[in-house]
């Protein structure tokens, strides 16, 4: 039988993050086999879903699991992986991820790679690629020769492989016995504000290329004419220029608008995931080798402000 | 009365890449062109929420960073900005983010800390793993991504961004560390007089050997091993539309009308 992958599954109040599924594709791509651990909490119920991507989905329900604490879900780990010989354990690159990962890879002693787009394996090594510098480098790195290696995707990059046949559940009680270091002690919801960017045919987002608040006021017209609502990436939004409610990317909002204007955004992958299913994408950008570029359809290498400035002018001279 | 809280934060020189160019030379090294050095955004952020615990509750303020003499001058920054004393680890051109961490962890377990501060990730190599790894070296309670933290007590209540903007609240109890999100707060701004005075102040630098001497260190050389660079740019798929600008709002105007998004 060919080697696992094993997959750790996130969950958010009991639901199973999409991306979590990420890591069936990978182990397709390598020819591994693909399973996966769900940490649940008592309350949870088991998601069959899992085994329409995962060969194997093992449960390891505990109520110590529902502290969300990254040390008791490392010692869970730590015992799954020793008792099956696991090499390869997934996470994807997340909130989550970036906790456990890394917490569990110092635990193991196993060399540990992030926020990864593409794997292979040469004769036994490991060899991965990532982006450096906002996306403008990929590196090739590989970890030293190992039992064991924990990875994390970054999401949304390798897409979940379909079984022919449904996998198995399999559950397992552990006797974990760490006191959480940490306690989750509730969620706060994101603040709704009055305009809801998902419902827009058309979106003007706006980057950190803005570069005063002052030129929102120009933004806001064009979105006007232009039938839309006004958004931003991430660094717009922590100046407080724009509301949170009006953040597009992964710790924000995912939108589909027929029309996405990204102006003066670089495209971080966290931003990318929010928008790159959109019908038509244009970006302005000054910088020609922003990864903006490479999921953008057409694309114009100027100052926003410029290019801003003349859509304004030629919209008003045509309703006039 | 609470005894005054001892804060490390852990900073990173980065190069600002946005307006920079990269290629790959024909040894496979990777050349940069314009790039300008700053304190990595996030860690901006970290030491920022440091100096307003410290100004709000009293305590000292550590940053630490693991680098060349070049890298000082964002030690210096975070002087001017209101820090109390700047480490050095003195280990240039690292980027294996397990070693990072276990110097970041063998020079901060030297002292006493009650909370240790890091930005969540660098803008540079983007691993957002060391903080997470100081933590599992360092045993110690930690939260990532945090958006917002009040200090009761002992008690840490922390809010950790997830994703689609829900906050995760969780409580943790001090010696503990902290990962910042940006957007935190807003970082303050440095006078060029308060640079000028900073300039004066003293950086401790740790060898490596000095390191040694209080937590063994495995063999400091990067596990992870960098193979090779590739330009990604190459992949493009936008169809770029000509300059200059109003001739480049023309044609998307006209990509409006033929899609049916413009009258």
């Amino acid at each position: 039988m060919s080697e696992a992958i094993l997959a750790i599954i996130e969950r958010l109040r009991g639901e199973v993050k999409e991306y979590s599924l990420d890591a069936s594709g990978l182990a397709n791509k390598l020819g591994l086999r693909p399973c996966c651990v769900d940490l649940i909490s008592p309350s949870d119920k088991v998601w069959s879903e899992l085994t329409k991507f995962y060969e194997e989905v093992i449960c390891i329900r505990h109520e110590l699991l529902s502290s969300r604490s990254p040390d008791v879900m490392a010692e869970a780990l730590i015992r799954l992986i020793a008792e099956r010989g696991v090499r390869y354990v997934v996470a994807p690159h997340s909130s989550m991820g970036i906790e456990v990962a890394p917490y569990l890879a110092v635990k193991m002693r196993a060399p540990l790679v992030t926020d990864v787009v593409d794997l292979e394996l040469l004769d036994g090594r490991l060899r991965a690629k990532r982006y450096l510098h906002g996306g403008k480098v990929v590196v090739k790195v590989e970890p030293p020769p190992s039992k064991c290696y924990v990875i994390t995707l970054r999401p949304g990059v390798f897409k979940p492989a379909l079984r022919a046949k449904p996998g198995k559940v399999v559950e397992l009680s552990y006797d974990l016995s760490l006191r959480p270091s940490r306690k989750c002690v509730g969620y706060v919801e994101p603040k709704v504000g009055e305009v809801d960017i998902t419902k827009s045919p058309v979106i003007v987002s706006v980057g950190r290329g803005l570069r005063d608040p002052k030129n929102l006021t120009l933004i806001e017209d064009l979105a006007r004419m232009l039938g839309g609502v006004v958004a931003g990436s991430r660094p717009v939004i922590d100046k407080g220029w724009l509301p949170k409610d009006r953040q597009v990317g992964s710790s924000g909002k995912t939108v589909k608008p027929k029309l996405y204007l990204a102006l003066g955004i670089s495209g971080s992958f966290q931003h990318v995931v929010g928008m790159k299913d959109s019908e038509l994408i244009i970006a302005v950008n000054k910088d020609p080798n922003a990864p903006i570029f490479n999921v953008a359809h057409y694309g114009v290498v100027d100052d926003l402000l410029k290019v801003a400035t003349a859509l304004r002018a030629q919209l008003s001279k045509a309703k006039a | 009365m609470a005894p005054p809280l001892r804060i490390a934060v852990c900073v990173k020189r980065v190069a600002e890449a946005s307006e920079a160019e990269f290629e790959v030379d024909a040894e496979g090294r990777l050349r940069a062109r314009g790039l300008v050095y700053d304190i990595n955004e996030w860690d901006d952020y970290a030491l920022e929420e440091a100096l307003r615990m410290k100004e709000s509750l009293g305590g000292e303020v550590v940053v630490f960073t693991v680098g060349g003499p070049e890298d000082e001058e964002v030690l210096r920054k975070c002087l001017a900005k209101g820090a109390d004393e700047a480490v050095r680890i003195d280990a240039p051109g690292l980027s294996d983010p397990l070693l990072i961490a276990e110097l970041l962890s063998a020079a901060i377990s030297r002292d006493r800390f009650d909370l240790i501060l890091a930005g969540a990730q660098a803008s540079d190599d983007g691993y957002a793993a060391v903080p997470s790894l100081m933590a599992s070296l360092m045993a110690l309670p930690f939260a990532t991504l945090v958006k917002r933290v009040e200090i009761r007590g002992s008690l840490v209540v922390a809010h950790r961004e997830l994703e689609g903007g829900v906050e995760e609240v969780v409580e943790l109890s001090i010696p503990a560390l902290l990962s910042i999100q940006s957007g935190i707060n807003e970082p303050r701004y440095v006078s060029i007089m308060g640079l000028r005075r900073a300039s004066k102040k003293p950086i401790k630098v740790l060898s490596l050997e000095e390191l040694k001497k209080t937590r063994p260190l495995p063999a400091a050389e990067e596990r992870l091993k960098v193979v090779g660079y590739e330009i990604p740019s190459s992949e493009r798929r936008a169809q770029l539309l000509e300059g200059p600008a109003d001739k480049a709002a023309e044609a998307i105007l006209r990509i409006l009308k033929e899609r049916g998004i413009l009258a």
